[in-house]
């Protein structure tokens, strides 16, 4: 399978997750090992950044996991600029994960001010992943400013719903010339799978994982479903997707005979 | 730039792909909602002719989807024959001993109302040949502002032009390009275009990026049927749409074929010919290929087909075109480009439309969007 690159960096695995929920920090550090993931986010307001033993970042820092702050908790953009700043002097890098949510229940992310601080973050020369809206527009708009990914919603956050904004997602993968990442809501391997065989070149799982009976065995599940799923994209796969069956009870080509 | 893409696909490789496409590519193209090039290669594949009617009943089901029962009525306007180019197939060309028109400013306006009482047209395509120093971008801005009483909708077919140039004339009111590449085959595209500053094939193809970049509302392209096989020449377009989609998303975008008729009195005569069957099979794979995509036919094609044709895929037509310059206001006396086959007056095709069950619009846009 072909490998996905974002700013020059090669991953093989196209399973990206996050790290919150788990009940531990052991059972997470298992579930990053057998997801094989190879990007993992991370919520800088979970770290103590003034700890360089902080045991949730210990748990994830390994070789070859790249690791993705993210500004989970800000409400602007000026917050997310300020927790980006914060962010590249503590993690030592300058990719981060944008997440604008001044919605404390569905944590739905805010298309306006997730724009203005992408504009403004590339310009600062943040590696930029956008958490956003399944809007194409939006998508295009964020492209347009630099970003690194766009990373459209399936269903609110957590809510394990699946791609519930797959018509919109379909629309976002045709047009887009950064690769899509499937961020939230994604439940079950299967529902990866499917992302995976529409076209999206990435899937970001987080809550099936952590909340799962048992992680590690799940974080497995998902990493074959992704891997499954873009098996079929790359191999061609005929999705069987038109509704619509040609009838042959009156020949529209008639006409062409004469 | 699309010279760039396009120098990575070889014209061989797509040609020898196209034709070694079975029944089962088909088949698969079919089934799927959104398909790549590879897909619409298979539908313009010689193993497609089978499904032609499986794919009339597919174009027509996404026509109705994305455009209704609507056709998109418009007219062209030819301001000058003078032309500085020398393609071989074509009527205009420079070394060609005929007289040579330019539009004053009364004799364009005089164009602008004959065309009114024609119909009620608002989507006007303003043509000319490539004589910069003449009818070069100020000629054309003047046009255009002289045309804004009459139509709402302002489109031009002229000679490729620099971003800014493009930028300029939308300051002026216009809505619309229109630039066929004629030929997509850089190997022989010079022995169609041997002078003039249409002879530079990159100058020409990169135009679509520069009208992209100026933001240019509608771009419309084509493929001159009649130079090189039609079916590689039409896949390359359809990596041009797909290129021009995902670098210049906000613009609307139509596909032309227009195909070169047997000259009857020597000249050029078309190394390919292109049958009735296969440009319904062609039109069908464009709308399969994009449901959103404006297909647009001339008057160089039969009342016949583009009745039949109008309620399968088509969505634009031009109607009782004439293609010499002051042709609608005095009766012709200069020569055409070409001979148009659909000789019906517009009202006649209007009054045919409506049989069809499709309702012409002469307006669907406004000069104060602008």
């Amino acid at each position: 399978m072909n490998d996905l690159i974002i700013d020059g960096h090669r991953f093989v695995s196209r399973l990206f997750m996050g790290t919150g929920k788990f009940d531990s920090n052991d059972e997470m550090e298992k579930s990053i090992k057998s997801s094989g993931t190879e990007l993992v986010t991370v919520a800088m307001k979970r770290i103590d950044l003034d700890d360089k033993d902080d045991d949730m970042l210990k748990h994830i820092q390994h070789p070859g996991v790249k690791l993705l702050p993210n500004t989970s908790g800000v409400r602007d953009a000026e917050e997310a600029i300020f927790a980006a700043q914060m962010s590249r002097e503590a993690f030592g890098t300058n990719w981060l994960k944008l997440e604008i949510h001044p919605d404390p229940r569905y944590l739905l992310p805010d298309s306006v001010e997730t724009l203005k601080a992408t504009e403004q973050l590339v310009k600062m020369g943040f590696v930029v992943f956008p958490y956003c809206q399944a809007d194409p527009v939006l998508c295009k708009r964020l492209e347009e400013a630099g970003a690194a990914t766009v990373m459209p919603l399936g269903a609110p956050i957590g809510s394990n719903l699946g791609l519930r904004t797959k018509d919109f997602l379909r629309i976002i993968i045709e047009q887009s010339n950064v690769p899509v990442v499937v961020d939230a809501g994604i439940g079950a391997p299967s529902q990866a799978a499917e992302a995976m065989e529409m076209g999206a070149d990435a899937v970001l799982v987080n809550t099936a994982i952590a909340i799962a009976e048992n992680p590690v065995k799940t974080a497995e599940a998902f990493k074959l479903a992704v891997q499954a799923g873009r098996m079929a994209y790359e191999a061609g796969l005929a999705s069987g997707d038109t509704s619509f069956h040609a009838s042959a009870s009156s020949p529209l080509t008639s006409f062409l005979d004469k | 730039m699309f010279s760039d893409y396009l120098s990575n696909i070889s014209w061989d490789v797509t040609s020898s792909s196209i034709y070694s496409k079975t029944s089962k590519d088909v088949e698969h193209a079919l089934r799927k909602r959104s398909l790549t090039v590879d897909d619409f290669m298979a539908l313009v594949s010689p193993a497609a002719e089978p499904y032609l009617e499986e794919m009339a009943q597919l174009s027509r089901h996404y026509t109705l989807e994305r455009f209704g029962k609507t056709i998109s009525m418009f007219v062209p306007l030819y301001l000058t024959n003078s032309c500085s180019n020398s393609c071989v197939y074509c009527g205009f060309h420079v070394s060609n001993p005929m007289k040579r028109t330019i539009l004053t400013e009364e004799e364009t306006v005089n164009e602008y109302k004959a065309i009114k009482r024609l119909a009620p047209f608002e989507n006007l395509l303003l043509v000319t040949g490539e004589n910069p120093a003449k009818a070069g971008v100020p000629y054309i801005a003047r046009a255009l502002d002289l045309a804004k009483p009459y139509f709402s909708n302002l489109k031009i077919e002229v000679m490729p032009l620099k971003a800014e140039e493009y930028k300029e004339l939308t300051n002026h009111g216009l809505n619309g390009v229109i630039c066929f590449q004629e030929t997509y085959n850089r190997a022989n595209y010079n022995i169609y275009h041997p002078r003039g500053m249409k002879s530079n094939f990159e100058w020409r193809v990169n135009a679509f990026d520069r009208m992209g970049q100026a933001g240019v509302h509608s771009i419309g392209m084509g493929v001159l049927v009649g130079l090189e096989d039609w079916r590689t020449d039409m896949t390359m377009m359809a990596y041009h749409l797909r290129y021009l989609q995902k670098n210049y998303w906000k613009t609307k975008y139509s596909v032309n074929f227009p195909r070169m008729r047997v000259a009857e009195n020597g000249g050029f005569q078309p190394n390919v010919i292109m049958t009735d069957r296969e440009l319904a099979q062609l039109t069908f794979a464009f709308r399969i290929f994009d449901h959103d995509v404006d297909i647009s036919y001339s008057t160089r094609e039969s009342a016949e087909f583009r009745n039949a044709m109008a309620t399968l895929g088509v969505t634009t037509m031009s109607a009782e075109s004439k293609t010499d310059p002051g042709g609608y206001y005095t009766y012709p006396q200069s020569l055409e480009q070409f001979h148009v086959s659909d000789e019906r007056t517009a009202v006649q095709v209007e009054r045919d439309l409506k049989a069809l069950g499709r309702e012409p619009v002469w307006k669907d846009w406004d000069q104060a969007l602008n």
